[in-house]
Order: structure tokens, then C-alpha cells, then sequence
């Protein structure tokens, strides 16, 4: 048995019974890194010494009676936009290639106290500006089901490594899709939070308003034992929520009956991949004939959602990648003038393409004279975007929709054109606009044997409902069982 | 709204880019592209509707003013580009 194939709640079963040692799986994932990473290229930085060293101090202290937590022993890659103490952080780009941060963010500050095992940093569209993982400076991630094909972005790392099974569980970020749309490129599970329920302190900000951390993991288990750590307030966040954090495996129940699931008539239209829709429409069939009623919703602004997010997000963004600014750390370029062609050359120098363009698009917006027709206009179309929702939630407990029109698309397909990218997140973007919660999980291939994901909504902290109908669905399935032709590769 | 090449250099300027002239060329048509796609909004009316700057019931959020130990010069500056004793050092600011 391959132990880096296997999920956390299984290998924590086998570590309470003493069937197995930290150390033993750590080596185990390491074994597969070495074997399948010159393909897949998931990894920015390793640090498999830092790993044996903590399995090995979970190993004793489990000999020496400490309790085996559900994440103990477990490791995990963490995607390069949280900030680890002492390990280098560069948000795929190369303005914070030597970036060596002082502290650790709350989020893994958290995962490490229960005695998760860190692999490394795992890579990412620069800044997380992106829907491929083709803009990071440290080259691309392939997707392990096809070597050909993008893993989806911006957490392509993250994703692609826990289908390589480079790593048992995964962290990634979500501003419009970030976490949900590689996890359905690379069939696994991925889940954006309400926006406020776990604390951003630590974590690289693209748009303050949107960006979220979230599970990405083999299955729907995992992710419910993820969020129990993850969840919950932080004095160092003053946005996170102050509000009771419920046990999510609690909610880890197979029964759907009578619960209503809402299906958007605006998402089941027009440039549809007819593979997606084919998944999709078998999904419903599924948790209908596991009880669930379903109903049509209207989200009658969805159309405007990709708009709207691209007004907000490159604002915020502009505002937030002042910081860099060659002065306190980063990249600073070796020869100029004064002061501010130190700050414009070393700034041009350090951002990639894509990152310039949205700096741009987003200082342009909140310009004089611009910003009441585009940010503040854009901002109202967000309040409607946010009705939608919540009209919606008066006649369902849940939303169903694709996570992405396609599977994984070609590499190198849209990367000559920014606004067939940016309709790639068409799906996913709407739920960051409106704060609420949402789950990518497997459903289905296409003909090509690429992986598709179906998105679940739920209402505002209102996760235990995501994990309950996700639960039910992956029960019921065996997609989250299928391997990637890369992980099956080593054994 | 089309945008020209002088408005994308004055952009620039404020956001802190040096742009080649390739790239200027480049911006201007992407961002032509992509702000004739977001004029899309402007189909809705939205006199009667608030803006959300985010979404959570959350305002001014205040803590106790308690002292508590920071890391101190020499982490803070481990990063810095240029330091001098406990200082980022910078080009002249003032002649």
C-alpha cells in the first residue's frame, strides 16, 4: 500500500491504532514528490528536512502518550501566498524571490499546533492573479490527469499536488475562484468559506474584500476536519468573524432528504461544455434520487459578475501592491536615478504581465474622474449580486451549479487573451462578490478523462450544509476514489 | 471611454510602472478590451442601490491600546533591500 494515496482520516486511524508512524508517511510522500515532481512541477520550494524533522518529533511524542489529533502526523503543502516563519514566500513572483517572512500566518499557525508536517510551498498564479498557475514566475504546474493541460489557478499547486498525491491535505486561497476551479481541473475537493471565517493574518492580500483561505483535499472528510482547525476568529484579523465555530464533521451525514437544492437557470446556459452539462444533469438525477427536491432559481445578475469582480479586485489590488515598493523587503532593481525610478524600475522589473496589467486596470478605475463610473458603480452592482443570493436562499438550502464551463484547458490556450481567462472563473466568481460560502467537489469526466467539478453555494456561514449534501453526493459516488495517471504512476 | 496611449502612461505614473513602449502599445489594447467588456454595468440602474464595500454587519472594529513585545529592528530589517544600523536605506529624498 502506497501510504501518500491514502486521505488524512484514514492514515489517522491507522496512526491511533499504531498501524503506521509519521515518519512513514512522511517518507512515503516524499518518495512520490521525488518520483512524479520533474513532471508535474507543483512545488516552489521543499523542505523535506523540516518534514522529517517534526514526523519524527510526532512519532515520539505519540510514544510517549500525547493524543493522536485528526491531523496529526499529516503532511501537507501549503500554497506560497502564507506567510511561514523562516521559510521563503514568494507568491510566484519574482518581486519576493529572496522574501523570508518573520512570522507565520494564523491560519497554519493553527494546522502546525495540531502537528501537521510541512512539505513546502506549493506554486501559484503570481499573486494569485490568475486561473491557470501559467503566470507564476517559477515556471508552470501541469495537471497530473494530463500533462498537457493547466491545473487550474490560482492554487494549480496545491491542486495538482494532491492529485499527484504529492502531499495527504493542501491550504489555497480564493479571491474569485482560486480554490474551486483547480480543484475541479484536478478532481479533487476544494472549499471557500464564508468570507470572514477563517482569519487572513499571514496571507499575501490581492483583494482584501474577497480573498479567502480555504481545505483543498482528497475528500469531503478531509475538508470538514480541515475547517474544524481553520475556522474562527482572530484578534489579528479584525474582519474575521467573532461567531461560534461548529464541529464540521458533525455535518458529515448521508441523508439529503428533503432538502431542497437550488439549480440557476443563468448557469446552465450558452457556452456550456456539454460534457460539464452532462455531469451536472447526472449529479442532479443523483441527489434526487437520494431524496433531495430540486428547484429552479433565477440569479439574475450573473451576467455582470465578471465585470463587476474584475472592477473591484484589480482596485483593491492596485491599492494593495503599493507595499512593494523596494524599501522594506523584495526586489530592488540595481541602477537608478532618485527615488522614484528606484520605485517604478524596480516594480516593472519585479511584476509579471499579468500583475501589471491589473495594477494598471485597478489604479485606472480608481483614477480621478473614473472612479465613481467604474469602482463605485461597481460596487452597487455588487449589492445586487448579493440580493440575488439571498433571494435565492429563501427557496433552497443549497445552490448546484458547474464549478467551470470546462475541464482543464490546453496550456498555453488563453494565455495571449486576459479576458477569455477572466471567463473562466464565470461560475465561481459571484459567490466571492456575495461572501458566501462554496464547495468544488469531483462529479464526473470528460470524454478526454479530465476531471469535473460541481460547485455546491450555501448560505452565509452556513458550511455544515455544503459538507452535508457533498457528503451525501461523494457516498453515493466513486469519483473521489479515481486516481490521476501521475499518482498511479508510483507505487 | 476609449483610453490612448498618453492616459495609459499617466496610469503608469501613478501606479508606479515602468512601462517599455511595447508594453504601453500592449496595455493600451487590453485595457481598451477589457473596459469595453466591464461597460456591461453600466446596463443596470443602480440610483436606489448602496454600495458594498464587503459583507460583513462589521464596523470599526477597536482593541484595547496594550503594549505588547515586537520582533525588533535587526527581523524587521532582515529583508530590506538596503539597511544602515537600525534604518531602510533609501536614495535622497530632498536636495
Amino acid at each position: 500500500m502506497n501510504l501518500a494515496g491514502l486521505t488524512a482520516h484514514q492514515l489517522h486511524e491507522m496512526l491511533k491504532k499504531g498501524e503506521t508512524t509519521s515518519t512513514a508517511i512522511t517518507e512515503a510522500v516524499i518518495k512520490q514528490i521525488n518520483q512524479v515532481e520533474d513532471k508535474v512541477h507543483a512545488f516552489v520550494t521543499q523542505t523535506p528536512e523540516k518534514a522529517m524533522e517534526q514526523a519524527e518529533k510526532v512519532d515520539k511524542a505519540i510514544q510517549g502518550g500525547s493524543p493522536v489529533k485528526p491531523l496529526t502526523g499529516i503532511p501537507f503543502a501549503i500554497k506560497d501566498v502564507l506567510c511561514t516563519n523562516g521559510i521563503r514566500t514568494t507568491c510566484g513572483s519574482k518581486i519576493l524571490e529572496n522574501f523570508i517572512p518573520p512570522y507565520t500566518g494564523t491560519a497554519l499557525q493553527k494546522l502546525e499546533n495540531e502537528g501537521t508536517v510541512t512539505l513546502g510551498k506549493v506554486n501559484m498564479d503570481e499573486f494569485a492573479m490568475g486561473s491557470s498557475t501559467e503566470t507564476s514566475y517559477y515556471g508552470i504546474t501541469r495537471n497530473p490527469w494530463n500533462l498537457d493541460t493547466i491545473p487550474g489557478g490560482s492554487s494549480g499547486g496545491s491542486a495538482a499536488a494532491v492529485a499527484a498525491d504529492e502531499c495527504i491535505i493542501s491550504i489555497g486561497t480564493d479571491t474569485g475562484g482560486s480554490i474551486r476551479q483547480p480543484a475541479s481541473c484536478c478532481g479533487i475537493v476544494g472549499l471557500k468559506p464564508t468570507y470572514g471565517r477563517v482569519s487572513r493574518f499571514g496571507l499575501v492580500a490581492y483583494a482584501s474584500s474577497l480573498d479567502c483561505i480555504g481545505p483543498m483535499t482528497k475528500d469531503v472528510t478531509d475538508a470538514a476536519l480541515m475547517m474544524n482547525i481553520l475556522a474562527g476568529h482572530d484578534s489579528l484579523d479584525s474582519t474575521s468573524a467573532n461567531m461560534a465555530v461548529p464541529d464540521y464533521t458533525q455535518s458529515l451525514v448521508n441523508d439529503v432528504k428533503g432538502l431542497k437544492i437550488g439549480i440557476p437557470k443563468e448557469y446552465l446556459i450558452g457556452g456550456l461544455d456539454p460534457d460539464v452539462e452532462k455531469a451536472i444533469k447526472e449529479a442532479i438525477k443523483t441527489l434526487e434520487s437520494l431524496g433531495a427536491t430540486t428547484v429552479e432559481i433565477s440569479l439574475p445578475h450573473t451576467e455582470y459578475a465578471v465585470a463587476t469582480y474584475y472592477l473591484i479586485a484589480t482596485a483593491e489590488a492596485s491599492a494593495n501592491l503599493e507595499r512593494y515598493d523596494a524599501v522594506k523587503y523584495g526586489y530592488r532593481t540595481g541602477e537608478f536615478d532618485d527615488l522614484l525610478d528606484m520605485y517604478m524600475k524596480s516594480r516593472a522589473e519585479g511584476f509579471g504581465r499579468e500583475v501589471k496589467r491589473r495594477i494598471m486596470l485597478g489604479t485606472h478605475v480608481l483614477s480621478a474622474g473614473y472612479y465613481e463610473a467604474y469602482y463605485l458603480k461597481a460596487q452597487k452592482v455588487r449589492t445586487l449580486i448579493k440580493q440575488d443570493f439571498d433571494n435565492a436562499f429563501e427557496k433552497c438550502d443549497v445552490l448546484l451549479t458547474p464549478t467551470a464551463p470546462t475541464a482543464a484547458f490546453k496550456i498555453g490556450e488563453k494565455m495571449g487573451d486576459p479576458l477569455q481567462m477572466y471567463l473562466s472563473d464565470i461560475f465561481t466568481i459571484s459567490v466571492n462578490l456575495g461572501g458566501i460560502p462554496a464547495m468544488s467537489l469531483p462529479c464526473g469526466f470528460s470524454k478526454d478523462k479530465l476531471p469535473i467539478g460541481m460547485q455546491i453555494m450555501g448560505r452565509h456561514f452556513n458550511e455544515e450544509m455544503i459538507f452535508r449534501v457533498a457528503y451525501t453526493f461523494e457516498q453515493n459516488t466513486d469519483y473521489h476514489t479515481k486516481k490521476s495517471p501521475i499518482a498511479e504512476l508510483a507505487k | 471611454m476609449a483610453i490612448d496611449i498618453k492616459h495609459v502612461e499617466h496610469v503608469a505614473l501613478l501606479g508606479r510602472l515602468r512601462l517599455s513602449d511595447e508594453e504601453k502599445l500592449a496595455l493600451t489594447a487590453d485595457l481598451n478590451n477589457i473596459l469595453q467588456y466591464v461597460e456591461k454595468i453600466n446596463e443596470l440602474d443602480t440610483t436606489q442601490v448602496e454600495a458594498t464595500s464587503h459583507i460583513l454587519p462589521i464596523r470599526n472594529v477597536t482593541r484595547p491600546d496594550v503594549v505588547k513585545p515586537s520582533p525588533g529592528p535587526d527581523v524587521m530589517l532582515a529583508n530590506a533591500p538596503d539597511r544602515e544600523e537600525s534604518f531602510f536605506r533609501v536614495p535622497p529624498i530632498m536636495e
